[in-house]
């Protein structure tokens, strides 16, 4: 047990209080002066407004845990660091503050190697701190010592190695205010024993960017002039929202201009829930996954207006046959990202909601696409996301993932692990608000799923409903946070889409390897209900259609963590499906089809 | 069949007439070309810390750019260092590049050079001292000069454009080379203008959107 924090003034305090001719006794208590290294560290992140943290202890971190336990930021101490980075992840994307993870030197930091590839792929704010051995030490092989920085580089946004008890606390704010400046993304900062230990009375300053660091907010005029103009004289425009606009806080800027203008709406995968699903002018999201009309829409349009995407591969298929007739004109806040993949014609760098307001105060007359939307209603009913329920065969996991939908509030929040139950997850919840869809996109981490309910719970309103869409995979993997949720008792309800199968792989065995189920059955699973009633959590099992609606109702009912054990069925598949590299418009809606 | 869904099969589908390169530029298939690969020097100005070469050539590898070569000194303010990168890519490709390089945090700006900046290289070249006549010959003829001399051996200094130091490798090799140790090219812009400034203008489009960039290939100059 280290020392009680001190509630009273020292002997010494209380002489240095009775010199002092303070004239206002009865102020604010200001904090106490920094003394360390680890103090200022907390410093800095009480500075931000830092509220939670996630980690786990560890020898070359735990003077930073020791200033900590005085602090107010309130510590989840995780079953594992990977958890850590994804429920900081989560928390990231919830609260859109960067979440806010912590580890010790060696196994510690490469623990959350995942978590920061992760983060740094969908561009999450996300701040590590991670103990080292002392700098004395540091390169030659010492006790858990790993060359964090060199590990960390290809997948941080910036990290920084603190050599200074005196500017420490500066490296954790720049830390912080890079995290969630211009493009979002993961920092870390390395923080060696030694420099933590050491006196210093420096008290961090204000958190901020480098200089080097600059951010263009607005976008060319005379780019958004010719940009405008296109859209006017568009035959078939279509929104492409990406993730972009979830973080740039542009959703409603991007609803008001698609619906003024009456301009169909795509998304990304992490733009989810960025435009109402159920709006007549949503096409859902488009991609390998995507709807049918919404892998149509991009395919034909004329005009792509893509704000805050990367035009990832899973979204593009083949280059070659992405919106071929389309002119793009592309807002992104990373300059890096204009014709990285997609050429655009109108690049427009800039901050989303910005730019968004630069064009809709530009366009003065709406495109003449009443044949194009008219169209797009024709492919939303040619190509229905529906499903059959045969009472005979297994319940089918879309029917789980409706019901659980139905059961709950517009903004409850759904996090996912990876796979098949994620796709479905996409496809039959029908998202109407931004921050309320997290997952694993860019790097497709399976076990990120439960970990981040855990961040997007502590970071979401008590009234917002967290539920985690699961594989019986995908838990496995960080399941062993139960323990946490049991113990901070937070409200999650867990699905469990158990098809006990590694699905999404067999899936693509059926399709593309003859059926060959290498390494991906399990034939055998553990009871997943069960297994939450040992961590002390409530367990729930379904396997019939007439279990469904009151098994999800009671576990939704119960304060604290839940698990729902569904079983599915096993055959199910995912469509439609563009596979690796294939035409969007050329889409599988069935496996002969691919 | 529960497997799927209903809908019009993919050969059924209307299909675009439009197609794009592996670039992502829309294109004429007819006519369709790979876009020419050009050299190019590419100057950034760096903060002077720990960790920015293995930032930047980290950077270079992991996204598979072409990099020829790639120094790294101090320059005339003692809290800033020159990196100088040769590349080999297309046009997006040395777009690409240049932005990513911008991106990292360390970096204050980059800039493509001119065509007709200067570009040096030095070499240290040592061969067999055999024929000490016909070296000091081939070294007069390459501006070079003699570093080191044994009965066995002569190492020469040679500075100039990668050209220049790749023909008196050439012309040296008659001798029976013995090692070889070469800088990589290093820059600086012609007169006023200045290399990579503290405050660099950001890429200018044309109202098309295209950026306007310079498309002539560097003809090596000495
Ligand atoms: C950490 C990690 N390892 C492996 C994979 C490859 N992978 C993608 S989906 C998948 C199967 C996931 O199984 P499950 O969680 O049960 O989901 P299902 O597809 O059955 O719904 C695997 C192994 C991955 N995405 N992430
Ligand atoms: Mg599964």
């Amino acid at each position: 047990m280290s020392e009680p924090a001190p509630s009273v003034a020292t002997p010494e305090q209380e002489r240095a209080q009775e010199r002092s001719d303070d004239p206002e006794p009865d102020a604010e208590p200001t904090a106490e002066p920094v003394t360390t290294g680890a103090q200022s560290v907390i410093r800095a992140l009480e500075n931000v407004g830092v509220e939670y943290a996630f980690g786990v202890q560890g020898g070359a971190i735990m003077p930073v845990y020791d200033a900590l336990y005085d602090s107010d930021i309130r510590h989840v101490t995780m079953a594992h660091e990977q958890g850590a980075s994804h429920a900081a992840d989560a928390y990231g994307i919830v609260s859109g503050e960067p979440g806010i993870c912590l580890a010790t030197s060696g196994p510690g930091a490469t623990n959350l190697v995942t978590g920061l590839a992760d983060a740094d792929m969908d561009s999450d704010p996300v701040v590590a701190l991670t103990g080292q051995v002392p700098t004395e030490m540091v390169g030659n092989d010492a006790f858990q010592e790993t060359d964090t920085t060199g590990v960390t580089t290809p997948i941080t946004k910036a990290n920084t190695f603190s050599s200074d008890p005196d500017t420490v606390g500066d490296d954790v704010g720049e830390a912080f205010a890079l995290a969630n400046t211009g493009r979002p993304g993961p920092t870390l900062v390395d923080l060696p024993k030694d420099v933590t230990l050491d006196d210093t009375e420096h008290e961090p300053g204000e958190a901020r960017v480098p200089d080097t660091y600059d951010v263009q907010e607005r976008a060319d005029p005379e780019v958004v002039r010719a940009a405008a103009r296109r859209i006017e004289s568009a035959d078939r425009p279509l929104f492409l929202l990406g993730g972009g606009v979830i973080k740039g806080d542009a959703s409603a800027e991007c609803r008001e201009f698609a619906t003024d203008h009456e301009i169909p709406v795509a998304t990304t995968m992490p733009a989810i829930g960025a435009f109402p699903e159920d709006h007549e002018l949503s096409m859902e999201m488009a991609g390998m996954h995507g709807t049918g009309y919404a892998n149509m829409a991009i395919t034909h349009c004329d005009t792509l207006i893509a704000v805050g995407t990367r035009f990832d591969d899973r979204l593009t298929g083949g280059i070659e046959t992405f919106a071929p007739d389309a002119e793009v004109i592309h807002v992104d806040i990373d300059p890096a990202e204009i014709s990285k993949n997609i050429h655009a014609e109108y690049p427009l760098v800039g901050d989303a909601a910005t730019v968004v307001d630069q064009l809709s105060a530009e366009v003065e007359e709406s495109p003449r696409a009443k044949k194009w939307r008219a169209q797009c209603q024709q492919w939303k009913s040619e190509y229905p996301m529906a499903y059959d329920t045969p009472e005979d065969e297994p319940v089918k996991p879309q029917f789980v993932v409706e019901a659980v939908d139905e059961a709950t509030s517009d903004r409850a929040i759904v996090t996912t692990g990876v796979g098949q139950h994620q796709m479905w997850a996409c496809q039959y919840w029908t998202y109407t608000e931004p921050r309320t869809w997290v997952s694993s996109h860019g790097l497709g981490t399976m076990g990120y799923g439960f970990p981040a309910a855990i961040g997007a719970r502590l970071a979401a309103e008590d009234d917002q409903e967290v539920i985690c869409v699961e594989g019986d995979g995908s838990f496995l993997m960080t399941m062993q946070e139960l323990a946490v949720a049991v113990r901070e008792n937070l409200d999650i309800t867990v699905v469990v889409l158990n098809n006990e199968y590694i699905g999404m792989v067999r899936q693509w065995q059926d399709a593309f390897f003859e059926g060959r189920h290498s390494a991906s059955e399990y034939g055998w699973c553990p009871e997943f209900d069960k297994l939450a009633e040992a961590f002390g959590a409530r367990g729930f099992r379904i396997d019939d259609y007439d279990e469904v609606a009151d098994t999800v109702e009671a576990a939704l009912d119960y304060d604290g963590p839940s698990v729902i054990d569904a079983h599915v069925d096993p055959q199910a598949n995912v469509y439609p499906m563009v596979p690796s590299g294939g035409d969007n418009g050329q889409f599988a809606l069935t496996e002969d089809q691919l | 069949m529960t497997q799927g869904l209903e809908g019009p099969r993919p050969e059924e589908r209307p299909r675009p007439e439009g197609r794009r390169n592996a670039q992502g530029i829309r294109i004429d298939p007819e006519v369709e070309a790979e876009p020419a690969v050009r050299r190019t020097v590419i100057s950034a100005l760096v903060t002077h810390e720990p960790g920015v070469l293995s930032d930047v050539s980290g950077l270079f590898s992991r996204r598979q750019f072409n990099i020829e070569s790639l120094t790294v000194g101090p320059t005339e303010d003692e809290e800033r260092a020159r990196i100088t990168l040769v590349i080999e890519e297309h046009e997006p490709g040395i777009e690409q590049a240049k932005k990513q390089l911008r991106k990292l945090v360390p970096v204050i700006s980059v800039r493509e050079l001119e065509p007709d900046a200067m570009r040096r290289e030095l070499m240290l070249i040592k061969v067999s001292a055999t024929r000490p006549d016909r070296v000091a010959a081939v070294t007069e003829m390459y501006d070079g000069k003699t570093v080191d001399a044994t009965p066995e051996t002569a190492t020469i200094q040679v500075t100039g454009s990668r050209q220049k130091v790749e023909a008196a490798v050439e012309a040296f090799s008659q001798f029976g080379i013995r090692e070889i140790s070469r800088t990589g090219t290093t820059a600086l812009a012609r007169g006023d203008d200045r290399t990579a400034a503290r405050e660099e203008s950001p890429v200018e489009y044309e109202a098309d959107g295209t950026p306007t960039t310079p498309q002539t290939t560097h003809s090596d100059d000495d």
